[in-house]
């Protein structure tokens, strides 16, 4: 064992030696990493403390009960039911709704003959991709408003005339629809590259056997694309817990925290703008954690289900 | 009879199908349209309106431009977002691809150890609380650099760039090494000069990035002479929105400016990046092909 371990950092000497140069480019690299994601790591240990800046994250007291009085706190408060049944409802509302729509805009743009038409069609699909979140939220907030012209169609079908981000029942429909208006077009791009992909003599082949365009998007379509669209689904599902945060609080009041307010934005105000540093930061592993292991087994799932892994 | 053609379930399907792309069109494009037109129109017929709009409420006026033009806040932030955009892309270019060069190496024991690191960061992250107390312990609240180093690399893109790097044949940067070359000057002579392509993607992304970020900026900058393009418009727009919000039939003229404005506001922050992205679109699909490959 123990010369094992030596002639393996003299064999570790001689590697940094021969590939210093290469080493000296990784540097700045693992510096940053260090720096900026992994020093967070470690103060997630104020999560444990009741985190006093003057003493700071290793001066600071442990919290009673073993360290464990945020979650404990976090566990037993009226809000922790409320934001982890929005942040799942928020969520899988954009799966249900979300997912499907790109996959279906990327078939039916597969359809189109002119090719022209089909490139006007996608360029203008995927402008909604490069607005920004904060002018998107505006928009949201312009057109929902009770003069809006959202708000107006739909109070010409008997819908609300007021002001809808003032409700907290029209939260999620808005950002769910929002949500499809700016990513369909960006997300379709994927699922029509599967679709380039697929053998054209296949198509032949279903055509000689007499399978009309219906049965041949049926068996030979959809399974050419369904490995992509596996893929993405676990993905998807994998980040359940990952709610695009900076788009509810550009578009949420306390009027509507009811629906509106999810962990990360619960983390943010407690944090940030409350100030109870350790709390906040004992919800965010919280939902750190519980991410993790999401994904981890959403990642086992997809090796045993297909051959392709996410890593 | 037998000239007569038959019309097929699929013929009936491509009309219903190029409706409903004509729709889709419609549906995309009108809320830009429609703030395009409100910013022309006059502040006070505007206010008046209610529903869809399209075109311009006579008379015609650029009044909210010329506010937004001369307001001092929109210009220092466009100055601001222009140095994060400048100084912070070369960051990311420089890091992504010391990076991505340093991951396709082959011999280096520590290799697969700093590969490691960089993947678990896209698993787990500190959060966001710890991260704001990591910046104030690092000196850097209340300054541009605040906006620039904590997201020098984006892992995802760096993977799109080793994959990029990957692509070219080992042969290269063997027979590379064997005139004496360092990896450094193998990065900049063979590696970058092959893979203009990528990063073009790496620009775009970035670039984009930078261009739309609000949000730490929010939480890490207190001067607002320093506030990014962004979150100038953001907070002009919140502070107009909360005003016009109590509007309606004795809404004055300051507010009725003010509503204008919004929409003269998204105008300017928006236009370049519209104007641009069709002409390289071609780079941002090949992105996300790369990306979705990954690796």
């Amino acid at each position: 064992m123990e010369k094992k371990k030596k002639s393996g950092l003299r064999c570790l000497g001689r590697d940094l030696r021969k590939y210093s140069d290469a080493y000296v480019m990784a540097i700045p690299v693992v510096l940053f990493y260090l720096l900026f994601c992994y020093k967070p790591m470690y103060g997630i240990l104020i999560a444990f403390k009741d985190y006093s800046p003057a003493a700071g994250i290793l001066g600071s007291d442990w919290t009673s009960s073993h360290g464990f009085q945020h979650f404990i706190d976090f566990f037993q408060s009226y809000y922790f039911t409320r934001i982890l049944k929005n942040t799942l409802v928020i969520s899988l509302s954009s799966i249900v709704f979300g997912f499907p729509a790109p996959i279906l805009l990327a078939l039916l743009l597969n359809e189109l003959k002119n090719e022209r038409f089909k490139r006007i069609t996608q360029t203008v699909s995927y402008m909604p991709h490069f607005i920004s979140m904060v002018v998107v939220c505006s928009m949201i907030q312009l057109f929902t408003s009770d003069k809006g012209f959202i708000t107006y169609l739909l109070s010409l079908v008997g819908g609300p005339d007021y002001s809808l981000l003032t409700r907290p029942e029209h939260f999620v429909p808005i950002y769910v629809l929002s949500g499809i208006w700016q990513g369909i077009g960006w997300d379709a791009i994927i699922y029509l590259a599967a679709l380039s992909g697929i053998d054209q003599e296949l198509y032949e082949a279903a055509k000689i056997d007499g399978a009309g365009r219906w049965k041949q998007t049926l068996h030979v379509t959809l399974p050419g694309i369904s490995g992509t669209v596996i893929i993405m689904l676990l993905l998807r599902l994998g980040n359940v817990m990952n709610v695009g945060f900076e788009k509810i609080i550009l578009l949420y009041n306390e009027g509507i925290w009811e629906t509106a307010d999810v962990i990360s934005t619960f983390v943010y105000r407690k944090g940030l703008q409350d100030f109870q540093r350790g709390y906040s930061a004992a919800v965010g592993i919280f939902n750190s954690v519980i991410n993790f292991a999401v994904v981890m087994v959403f990642n086992r799932i997809s090796r045993k289900a297909t051959e392709v892994s996410l890593w | 009879m037998q000239n007569r053609k038959k019309i097929t379930p699929y013929q009936i399907f491509s009309v219903i199908n190029v409706g409903f792309m004509l729709l889709l069109i419609l549906v995309t494009a009108y809320p830009i349209y429609y703030i395009v037109i409100a910013s022309f129109s006059d502040p006070g017929a505007l206010s008046r309106h209610i529903g869809l709009l399209w075109l311009p409420m006579k008379p015609y006026t650029l009044t909210a431009y010329e506010t937004v033009f001369r307001n001092p806040q929109i210009v220092t932030g466009f100055l601001n977002t222009l140095f994060v955009l400048g100084v912070g892309l070369a960051m990311n270019l420089a890091m992504t691809m010391l990076g991505a060069f340093f991951l396709t190496i082959k011999g280096p024991m520590l290799k697969n150890a700093i590969a490691l690191m960089i993947i678990f960061t896209m698993y787990f992250s500190g959060g966001l609380t710890p991260s704001y107390l990591n910046i104030r312990d690092l000196k850097l609240m209340d300054s541009l650099w605040a906006l620039i180093l904590p997201g020098a690399i984006n892992t995802a893109n760096l993977i799109i760039m080793k994959s990029a790097f990957q692509s070219i044949p080992d042969s290269l940067v063997e027979s590379a090494r064997l005139d004496g070359g360092s990896f450094l000057q193998i990065l900049l002579r063979v590696m970058i000069p092959l893979s203009k392509a990528t990063i073009a993607v790496m620009v775009l992304y970035y670039g984009v990035g930078h261009w739309n970020a609000w949000f730490n900026a929010s939480i890490y900058l207190r001067d607002s002479g320093k506030f990014p393009l962004q979150l100038v418009v953001r907070n002009i727009l919140n502070l107009a929105g909360s005003s016009a919000m109590g509007g309606g039939a004795g809404m004055d003229e300051i507010a009725q400016l003010a509503e204008l404005i919004k929409y003269a506001l998204i105008v300017v922050t928006t236009a370049p990046i519209l104007a641009l992205y069709p002409f390289l679109q071609k780079y941002f699909v090949k992105g996300v092909m790369v990306g979705a490959i990954k690796g």
